[in-house]
């Protein structure tokens, strides 16, 4: 039986109204189907767990000697300093970017001349602050490759990057910001926690 | 014989794919030197392709057994050195060919109208080669692929307000780890080649399309057609001309890529770097980084450029513009010829100073900044400054000012008239 809408003109406005609207459920619903996908590739529970707070025993750095460890898989400095390496660091207030730590990278309880709870022991993140790279701890003073003026610090041997004993970087090298400090805290006088803040943050 | 290709032919369009693309395809009858690289292109695609499948039988792709499971491969499997030398070497030659493919487009104007489309997905392919070459580098898990992609995934961390989050999602960690060395292996070994072939099948399809360019930059499809032949005065089928020439390229271009593998396989440690036969060690920053020659043009104009507003995405930005810019070739160009042979000083100027800056900035990126010294302090302005940062930075000027001044000086350069056939 022949039906009799067969004849009718095109309804040409509802046609482009329903290709319309069926191309944006289809766009929409591709859209969210997207989702898991991207999602899937965020870190895992597994990698999420391995990012958990590190306890590290301090009482074994002795003074001027710098210990490494890993948190997040970052590489983490603990630096016992001296006391020459920090009167080293008020002199060098001319030649930083950012002499008195003014870009958050640092929690707010080692935003201070030393960039530490304690006075001596600094707790830092060794990943430079251009591109990565773990700069190169460098305490002898004026060596030849770094010049006359060296008091010690860090270079990091990628990008030629500089920063002094308390991680801030100097004028006109590639990384823009001093070296990170992660949130720690004392649980002891010879026990640290990193990734856990002194403020109850964590990072 | 025949019977079996006319059966085929009737349910599949074989004999007209055969001759569109490539047996019947008309191309001007000038092409020179310069046209070897296309054809030698696709052909390192498919070593790369059949080399790749086999060390995926013997690869690992976990963090730790990747490094051993690559040594395995030199030592223990058959013939094992043979395929992934030729595979390493085809990653670098596979950039040789491309670079000498592209640098042809720029001296012919191979870019233009009609065949802007042509040019992007040619910059495309070259995009996702760069992506390919990347994850591939990591996959050996020594210090080189290490913290090579530690660099360049934080290149992406460096993008205001969003970049910290992207970097975790590129890796799927805090850090380069098992995890990202496994999702690097699925991008290099699936999801790239199949983008790459997707690209390649587009481009030569654009190609066989608007017909190719050729040295003397006259578009044969505007002449009259020679009544015996049927062709335009200056075409030629490609088969079995350019089939027995490409094959003249293949001879010449696996003689030299033998040479390399069978003695050369490290090229002095610029195709294998020489830390990368350490594993890969997150505690342990190898002394000087350099990625593999074929990216230090742009490594150079990241260094290059310094860091504004406590961030340095402006560097990670000039980089991506340097490359980018290329698609944008077709449009800066104003020029009334398309090929050299017909430009007047300027543009060769321009052209030569591009290749210089791209080379010396190619050197620069790997060697580190400190390798000509500083300037002596006493100097005014450039006093303590390093040398090859200096002129790094005058550089990358010039290589963006090839670019962007291309509107300019080639809509005034004093052309020569293009004849109407080809020399």
């Amino acid at each position: 039986m022949a039906d009799a809408s067969l004849n009718q003109p095109v309804d040409t406005s509802k046609r482009r109204f329903l290709i319309t609207g069926s191309a944006v459920v289809g766009g929409v619903g591709a859209a969210i189907a997207c989702v898991p996908f991207i999602l899937s590739m965020e870190p895992s529970a597994r990698a999420k767990a391995a990012g958990a707070p590190v306890e590290v025993d301090i009482s074994k750095v002795e003074p001027g000697q710098l210990i490494t460890l890993e948190w997040r898989g970052q590489v983490c400095w603990v630096l016992n300093r001296t006391k020459p390496m920090l009167d080293s660091l008020p002199k060098l207030d001319v030649k930083m970017a950012d002499p008195s730590s003014d870009v958050p990278n640092q929690p707010p309880y080692c935003k201070n001349e030393h960039r530490s709870i304690k006075d001596a022991m600094w707790v830092a993140i060794g990943i430079c602050t251009h591109l990565g790279c773990s700069p190169t701890f460098r305490p002898e003073i004026a060596p030849a490759d770094l010049g006359p003026d060296w008091l010690g610090g860090f270079f990091c041997p990628c990008h030629q990057s500089k920063f002094d004993l308390a991680g801030r970087v100097y004028k006109g090298v590639p990384a823009p910001t001093n070296l990170k400090i992660p949130p720690h805290k004392y649980l002891s006088d010879t026990k640290i926690v990193i990734g856990l803040g002194q403020d109850g943050k964590d990072a | 014989m025949t019977k079996l290709l006319n059966w085929i032919d009737a349910r599949f369009p074989l004999t007209a794919l055969w001759e569109s693309q490539w047996g019947k395809y008309v191309a001007p009858k000038n092409f020179n030197f310069w046209y070897y690289f296309g054809s030698l292109a696709t052909l390192v695609l498919v070593m790369q392709i059949v080399t790749g499948i086999f060390l995926t039988m013997n690869y690992k792709p976990d963090a730790a057994k990747a490094f051993e499971s690559v040594e395995y491969i030199m030592r223990d499997v058959e013939w094992g050195w043979l395929i992934r030398y030729m595979h390493s070497t085809g990653a670098s030659l596979f950039f040789v060919v491309v670079y000498l493919h592209m640098f042809r487009g720029l001296m012919y104007g191979s870019y233009r109208k009609p065949r802007e489309l042509l040019w992007i997905f040619g910059c495309l392919i070259y995009l996702t080669l760069m992506g390919e070459a990347f994850f591939g580098y990591l996959l050996p898990w020594g210090q080189m692929s290490y913290w090579g992609a530690q660099v360049i995934v934080n290149l992406f961390s460096t993008v205001p307000f969003i970049g910290e989050g992207l970097g975790v999602l590129i890796r799927g960690d805090y850090t380069i780890s098992d995890i990202t060395l496994n999702r690097f292996f699925a991008f290099h070994v699936i999801a790239f080649p199949l983008v790459l072939l997707g690209l390649v099948a587009a481009h030569l399809m654009a190609l066989h399309e608007v017909g190719s360019s050729n040295p003397d930059g006259i578009e044969i499809k505007q002449q009259p057609k020679d009544p015996a032949t049927g062709l335009y005065l200056d075409g030629i089928y490609s088969h079995p001309y350019y089939t027995i020439k490409d094959l003249v390229g293949v001879v010449f271009f696996l003689a030299v890529f033998s040479a390399i593998m069978f003695f050369a396989p490290e090229m002095g440690g610029y195709f294998l770097e020489a830390n990368n036969f350490i594993p890969a060690d997150p505690l342990k920053t190898p002394e000087h980084i350099a990625p593999v020659w074929y990216f230090t043009p742009y490594y150079a104009i990241l260094r290059a450029v310094p860091s504004y507003f406590n961030s340095q995405f402006p560097g990670v930005l000039a980089m991506g513009v340097s490359v980018v810019v290329f698609f944008f070739l077709p449009w800066l160009d104003r020029g009334a010829v398309r090929s050299i042979r017909y430009r007047g000083t300027l543009y060769k100027s321009w052209l030569a100073a591009f290749v210089i800056s791209f080379v010396i900035l190619g050197y620069l990126g790997v060697v580190p900044v400190t390798v000509w010294g500083q300037f002596p302090e006493s100097w005014p302005i450039l006093g303590g400054a390093d040398k090859a940062t200096v002129v790094a930075r005058i550089l990358t000027v010039v290589y963006f000012l090839f670019f962007f001044l291309m509107p300019w000086y080639t809509a005034r350069d004093k052309t020569k008239p293009v004849p109407e056939r080809v020399r």
